[in-house]
This record gives C-alpha cells, structure tokens and sequence, in this order.
C-alpha cells in the first residue's frame, strides 16, 4: 500500500501522461479518420483505392510493429522526432512522445474510418436518392441528409474505438513514456511485495477513466437522439 | 482484385516486421562456456527431504536466466542454450546436483525482471541467476543467496560523445530497461529515465542518437561496447552498487547454505575465476576478487 500512497504524484503523474497521449492523439485520429472516410467513400476512384490500402496495411498490423516502426526503424533513414523538445510542468514531451502520438493518430484513424464508414452505409440509399431528387447538390445532400444521419450512428463504435485507444496508450511503456503502465512496472520493481495492490490501483485508474469517456459517450447519444 | 491488394499489402507489412526483429539479433559465435562436470557424489549428499536433495533425485531443475545481455545472460534467436556469466554459476549449481548441465535436464526459462519473483514464488523456476540485485524489498518475498558478483552502474554513450559522466547528463534522457533498479538510480542522479522493453533496444536508441546515452552495471555495458566496437564507448565511474546474487524461494531456506557452499567452493578452485574469465573476459572486464557472501538467515 505504501508503494502508491507515499508516491501519489508518481501515480497521477504517470495516468497525466496517458491522458495526454490519449488527448492529442484522439483528437487527431478523429480528423484523420474523417479524411481518411471521405476519400473512402468519395467519387474519385483512386483516391478511394489510396484510402482503402491505408486501412488495410496500417488495421492489419499489430501496433507493437507501427510503435517499433517509428522508434526503431524510421530513426534509421532519417524520420526522427527529435524537433520535439516541450516541457510543461512536471511533463516532458519529447521524441518517443512525439513517435508514440503519430503511431497511435496512425493506427487509430483506420478505425475511425470504418467506424465513420459504418454509420454512412446505415443510412438508407433511399435517402440520398429523395435528397437529390429534390434538387439538393452532393454537397447538400452529404451535409444535410446522409452525414447527421451517420454521425448519430456512429457515435457508439466511435466510443468503442476511442476506448479502445485509450487502452492502446499502455504500448507506449515500452517505448520510452512513462504513462501508467511503465509507472507501474516501476513500482512493481521497487515494491515487489505489494504487487497486488499496485495492479488493482492502475486498474482502478484505467477503469475510472473509461467509465468517464463510456459516460461522456452515452451523454452525447442521448443529446443526439432524435426524437 | 481486391484480396489480391490486402495480400500485397500483408507480404510489405511482414517483409518490414521481419526486418525489424532481424535488428535485434546481435549474433553470438565465439561465446562457449566452460564445460562443466556434473558431480556423482549424491546419494548421501544432502539432508533427506531437503529441495536439493528432491532436485538431485528427479534429476531435472528449471532455471530463470536473462537473454538480453551479453556477457551476462545472453540467448540470441540460433542458439540453442543461452550463454554468459550468470548461466556459468547456475551450471557451476546445477553441476553440484549431480545434473548435466550440458543435458536437456535443465530447462532454461527466460525470466524478465518483472517476473523473477513471481517465477520463483509461483515455483516455475527452481533458481533463478538473472543479473538479480539483491535488495531488501525483494528479500521479502523470495530468498537470494550470494553475491556472486559485485558490479555498479556506468554510462554507455556514443565513442565522439563529450559526455564524461552521467553528471554531464542532468535533465537529459537516458536509456534503461523499464521497471529496473537501473532506471531508478538515473533519476536519482538528475536525468530523466526512458525505459524500453529491453537493453539491446537502448543501444539502438543510443546509436540512432535519440537519447544521448543509456546506462546500467557496467559489464553488461562493457559486452555491448565490445559488441560495437568504435561506436560506443563506457564512461565514468560506477556509480551504483548492485550485489548480484542467485535466487530461490523462500519455502526452502536450506537452499541458501547450499548456494553459499557451492559458491565458496568455486572461489577456491578457480572456476569462479574462469568463468568470469571467459564470459566477461573478452569485453575487457578484470577478473576482480570474489565478493563476500552474505551469510544465510
């Protein structure tokens, strides 16, 4: 017990970190994702064949692999992070912050994609056919009829993907970010006799943290529903 | 069409992955042990119903050993046993059992510094001789005998660094394994820890020049420097005292007086010596005096 309640800094240290990783990196893997669907969905053929082998390679690979990938691999032909050098309190956000962000945007995306993807193929052809029937431009018919529609259906496997994410920040503890995992692998070290209550405290943290995103998902259904 | 494009698009993605892993092997020819004699004197050797006597018997032993550490306990992805210091005292042990340390009888499991005392208390492993310090903390939970070896932390960087001393190095990252005792002492000493999965991705870290340089007991550094001689270089001083030692569970005490006997044997005929000789030789690491051991509970 003394392992965590004598560092209570280290402990929400380490979940800041994972909180920032999961931050920036949803919020980037969400626009890259709407790109990424658009093109997929979009008219121009080869631009969908572009987006459709993204998704493919980059879903079908483990992230272990995209994390190495970045870390080890790309340093090798030159593409390192090593611009990155920001240091705000107690956080420091450097090279394998900057791999391990671009590593999750990447692989996240993909998955937002299919999800975005998903909720356009709910909504009945019917639909879009009516929109233009009644004059609206692809345009129109895309922001007014079919995308309020899918977004709205794809507010859960967004949820699901975005949980999934934030579970996905723990790859990031072998790569050189002290987010919660790695944190806890220290103190495991150091604290080898109370190895258990150290693993029930980061679950704890973990679950508390999906909870609010579950939470804040299912606010947003019910803002959403119509009617 | 399609299918034939995801199929493509796999074979690129595996090409790259098996690329990747084959970074990590470092490659390990000349590095045979010493060989080593299984005793034959164990019918009355030890007590009845004591765990060595009960190993001697069933004539089979699991050890936890490192695989990532040259010099020390190293298993690259040919070879068949692995190779080092710590695995020449475990068969120093194993030999005294009157088992074959050369044989299938012992089974070398690779333990990760997280799950040395799980292994050992879970009884996956009967010893464990993977560069284990011993501290206090783990005392508690598992038993270690020893030292066997006395080593203390240096500083790995690249040979054209100016860095002299991880003293030059505060507020700076440096490279060790995540959740080591390593790691620690380099936050206490004012730069900032990264911690990877393992050593040798340190050394890649270090020699792509992402952080400036790693560090933790100096032979294992010294068997990397020798490994990429002209690019690394060790500097400084230790700054760290680890007392290596071999672990076993805490249910048989009596394996403790055992250790010590057979280690205090090995320090008088030489074959301490020539292991130490053989394994951390070659990286350039003088054979020291054998450690003082710590005496049993």
């Amino acid at each position: 017990m003394e392992a965590i309640s004598d560092n209570w800094d280290l402990y929400f240290r380490s979940f800041g970190y994972t909180l920032a990783l999961f931050l920036i990196a949803s919020v980037l893997s969400m626009f890259f994702g709407t790109v990424l669907c658009a093109l997929r969905v979009g008219p121009v053929k080869i631009m969908r064949a572009a987006a459709t082998t993204y998704v493919t390679v980059v879903r079908n690979t483990p992230l272990v692999i995209v994390f190495a990938f970045f870390t080890f691999a790309s340093p090798m032909f030159g593409l390192t992070f090593n611009f990155l050098d920001v240091h705000i309190g107690q956080f420091d956000f450097t090279e394998a912050f900057g791999a391990a962000v671009v590593s999750l945007t990447l692989y996240t995306s993909t998955f937002v994609c299919e999800a975005l993807r998903s909720g356009i193929n709910s909504v009945p052809l019917g639909q879009a056919e009516a929109a233009r029937a009644v004059g609206l431009t692809f345009g129109g018919t895309m922001t007014q009829v079919v995308l309020p529609q899918a977004i709205r259906a794809s507010v859960p496997p967004l949820a699901s993907v975005q949980i999934a994410m934030l579970k996905n920040t723990s790859v990031a503890a072998a790569f050189g970010i002290l987010e919660a995992v790695a944190q806890m692998r220290r103190f495991t070290n150091n604290f080898s006799s109370q190895r258990t209550e150290i693993f029930i405290f980061f679950a704890v943290g973990y679950i508390l943290l999906v909870l609010l995103l579950s939470f804040a998902a299912s606010r947003l259904e019910k803002r959403w529903q119509v009617a | 069409m399609r299918l034939r494009k995801a199929f493509a698009a796999t074979a690129v993605s595996l090409i790259a992955a098996t690329g990747l892993v084959a970074c990590g092997d470092a490659g390990n020819d000349d590095k045979e042990g010493v060989d080593v004699e299984a005793k034959s004197d164990c019918d009355d050797k030890f007590a009845e119903g004591s765990r060595m006597a009960e190993l001697s018997e069933a004539g089979k032993i699991n050890v936890g050993h490192k695989d990532d550490q040259p010099g020390l306990g190293f298993e690259g992805a040919t070879d068949d046993r692995p190779s080092g210091f710590d695995i020449e005292v475990a068969k120093l042990l194993i030999a005294d059992l009157c088992i074959d340390p050369e044989s299938d009888n012992v089974n070398w499991e690779v333990t990760i510094s997280d799950n040395r005392e799980p292994f050992l208390e879970q009884g996956k492993v009967d010893l464990v001789l993977a560069s284990y310090s011993i501290t206090d903390e783990r005392r508690l939970k598992v038993g270690q005998a020893g030292p066997y070896m006395v080593t203390g932390q240096q500083l790995l960087v690249k040979a054209d660094s100016d860095v002299e001393s991880i003293d030059d190095l505060k507020g700076k990252e440096v490279c060790s394994v995540t959740g080591s005792t390593s790691i620690e002492r380099i936050d206490e000493k004012g730069a900032k820890g990264v911690g990877f999965d393992s050593y040798s991705e340190c050394v890649a870290k270090v020699l792509d020049g992402t952080v400036e340089g790693m560090s933790t007991d100096g032979t294992i550094l010294a068997g990397f420097a020798a490994e990429n001689e002209g690019q690394l270089k060790v500097v400084g001083d230790t700054f760290s005292t680890e007392n290596i030692g071999v672990g076993y569970s805490k249910d048989k005490p009596e394996m403790c007086e055992w250790i010590n006997e057979v280690l205090t044997a090995s320090f008088a005929d030489g074959g301490w010596a020539k292991a130490f000789e053989i394994t951390l030789g070659p990286s350039g690491v003088e054979v020291p005096d054998p450690p003082a051991l710590d005496p049993c509970a």
